[in-house]
């Protein structure tokens, strides 16, 4: 964002025909609503794959999706050169689950390898089991942020190299390989969480605002996110393992999730 | 039916024997249990009790339970109609509605998306009906394009199966082309987020209304021959016919059109069928109205995002609504999708929220700019609402919730 009262904060929303398939959308949301709770003018751009993507923007959201979409926006991504050009310009990314393993070196889709956009000192491979459910854990000090909180929902193990350094300490939940979780470098953030990851943690979305602005920001009255947070954490860490939706719960349960069904 | 072996007729009142006692014991309707008994005994009792009969299948991520019911409606002119009209769609439930009817010659299954190709092979259907693929469920449910192709496969494999199809979904148009022989409807597809791509080729299709079309293979909407114009179905000969639902919305107006394409290739003439369908006002709960302390309450059940854009499309204007969300099990544990929905359509009103997961939607209402009021739970917001009507919209297990607290109200 320049220096200048007059501009606005430019939000790039990246290939929403491809990978917006678990609400990531709502990371856009969140930040559009904190920053105009701040005064802060907003302008939402969004990137459809057959356009180039703009090199002018502030924040980059990119979300999660299937092996298919993954590897054809990696493709257009790396064609287009556009998105690696904003980030020499300092602008600030924010990527989740397949969009996080982009920003790697290198990621597994549909069997093979494929080089990602290198943005990261990120690989990422795929597990034996898919992780599913609700993530907490503790976030790199130097970034200053309370406990993170999320749901992921991935087949990845993600392999964090000495140039960048993982987000979060793992306390309950799989993320990088069930010791930790997401990386960040520079202002690149990656995470394995959904829930949406910033409607779950508004000081992330309040950080990504600050690099993005160079402004430090008033503090919102955030009564529900607060609720949220720790009605999520009580239930992640409180003990009892009560609606988590931890484990591979895929196909196979339908049958009996249907004797459950008739029960209720 | 008559001519069952010994093992399917044992197997068939062994079937009939657990779902009463199930039944009796207040655990459920009996469906899934009694189908289980049945098939563990005779693993072909499916496609034992199908023989002989025309079957219907209803499947799609939306609008199944509902479809199902009026198609049982419109086949009621021709007699005894077999149907699981309780939502138990997979095998087990099918199996006790063949069960439960042996002498009706024609029978309606909903069925869940994931088994359509085991009822394909099993039931032998004479139509087969496809209504919407969305997303639903994503921490373990199919993503939508792999559900299509699963859809595709299977009807390949029965080629001589008529099908109904919605002409307004890419994927379901995709999947139905499998088979040379397809009745088009115009279905509607108010949610579009999950095709914005060719299902055959994957580029980008191009969308101006309900037409679409892709420019790199062709793949194309095909015309519709039944459609809804306001308030009338129009069949393929151009007749129309004029609706008289208890049931609101434009969805349930679409989900009526499939209903009739089925009955006429069933043999129920359009004039004698759509009056069937005025007979149905509420099914297992959805669309039932409850009364507390003044309040009309209008149950709506809506489990993905496109069931609730559908949802808010049925509102009376001005009427306070209760917005309910649940994370159990069946409901799926991930609520981001609820960031999917646009809510706009609820601003301007007095909006109540409720569920497990209320905390979720009240961040989700705030960032969407919309006034809302957080209650504990559904007696609460009730107790909120002015003397009047009231709409509830509630996911799976928050609307089962509101159906014990009224008697299980159907």
């Amino acid at each position: 964002m320049s220096t200048s009262p007059f501009s606005s904060l430019r939000l790039v929303w990246l290939y929403p025909d491809l990978l917006s398939t678990y609400g990531d959308r709502g990371n856009l949301q969140v930040l559009a609503f904190r920053a105009m709770s701040r005064g802060i003018d907003v302008d939402i751009v969004e990137v459809t794959s057959d356009k180039h993507m703009p090199t002018e923007g502030d924040i980059y959201l990119i979300g999660g999706g299937e092996d298919g979409p993954q590897a054809l926006a990696c493709e257009r991504l790396i064609a287009d050169g556009g998105l690696a050009r904003a980030v020499n310009r300092g602008a600030v990314i924010f990527s989740v689950c397949a969009g996080y393993q982009l920003m790697g070196s290198s990621f597994m889709a549909k069997g093979q390898q494929y080089a990602g956009l290198g943005l990261m000192d990120i690989q990422s491979q795929r597990g034996e089991t898919r992780a599913v459910g609700e993530l907490a854990g503790e976030v790199d000090p130097r970034l200053g942020l309370p406990t993170l909180t999320g749901f992921e929902n991935h087949g990845g193990r993600t392999f964090v190299g000495p140039s960048a350094a993982p987000l979060v300490r793992v306390t309950a939940g799989v993320g990088n390989d069930g010791q930790t979780e997401g990386a960040w470098a520079n202002r690149i953030i990656g995470t394995y969480l959904h829930g949406p990851a910033l409607a779950r943690n508004p000081a992330l979305a309040d950080l990504l605002l600050a690099w993005a602005t160079g402004r430090q920001l008033g503090a919102l009255e955030d009564r529900w996110p607060e609720a949220l947070r720790g009605e999520r954490l009580a239930a992640v860490l409180g003990g009892g393992g009560k609606g988590l939706g931890r484990g591979d719960v895929r196909g196979d349960m339908r049958g009996d999730m249907q004797s459950a069904m008739e029960m209720i | 039916m008559t001519n069952l072996p010994a093992r399917a007729r044992l197997a068939t009142a062994l079937l009939r024997t657990a779902a009463t006692l199930s039944r009796v014991s207040g655990r459920g309707d009996g469906s899934v249990i009694g189908g289980r008994v049945g098939l563990k005994v005779e693993p072909r009792l499916l496609a034992m009790l199908s023989e002989n009969r025309q079957v219907a299948l209803i499947s799609g991520t939306n609008g199944k339970t509902t479809t199902t019911r009026f198609t049982a409606a419109a086949l009621g002119a021709l007699g005894p109609v077999a149907t699981n009209s309780f939502g138990a769609n997979m095998p087990t439930g099918h199996t006790t509605a063949l069960a439960k009817m042996p002498d009706a010659s024609n029978a309606v299954l909903e069925v869940d998306e994931h088994y359509l190709p085991q009822l394909l092979a099993e039931a032998r259907p004479r139509v087969v009906a496809l209504l919407n693929l969305s997303r639903d469920q994503l921490d373990r449910a199919m993503e939508v394009g792999m559900l299509a192709e699963k859809w595709r496969t299977a009807l390949a494999a029965h080629p001589d199966v008529h099908v109904i199809a919605n002409a307004d979904d890419p994927m379901v148009t995709w999947a139905a082309k499998a088979v040379p022989n397809v009745t088009w409807i115009a279905g509607g597809q108010r949610w579009q987020e999950d095709s914005w791509a060719c299902p055959e080729c994957g580029k980008r299709l191009d969308r101006y209304g309900e037409y679409w079309r892709c420019t790199n293979c062709g793949l194309t909407r095909p015309s519709p021959q039944w459609s809804v114009d306001g308030n009338a179905v129009v069949d393929p000969t151009g007749q129309r016919a004029e609706l008289s639902l208890q049931l609101p919305g434009q969805v349930n107006r679409n989900n009526a059109a499939t209903a009739l394409a089925i009955a006429a290739e069933f043999g129920v003439p359009l004039a004698e069928a759509v009056p069937q369908l005025s007979t149905v006002r509420s099914i297992a709960g959805r669309y039932a109205v409850v009364r507390r302390d003044g309040r009309r309450a209008r149950l709506l059940l809506a489990k993905n995002p496109a069931g609730w854009l559908e949802a808010f499309d049925m509102l009376d204007p001005g009427c306070p609504v209760t917005l309910c969300l649940n994370a159990r099990e069946v409901d799926g544990y991930d609520t981001s999708w609820i960031y999917d929905v646009d809510y706009a359509p609820v601003a301007g009103r007095q909006v109540l929220v409720t569920g497990d997961r209320r905390f979720d939607l009240a961040v989700r209402l705030q960032v969407n700019g919309i006034a809302f009021t957080v209650v504990d739970s559904f007696a609460d917001a009730l107790r909120a609402a002015p003397e009047g009507n009231v709409e509830v919209i509630a996911n799976y297990t928050a609307f089962q919730d509101i159906r014990a607290e009224f008697d299980r109200v159907n």
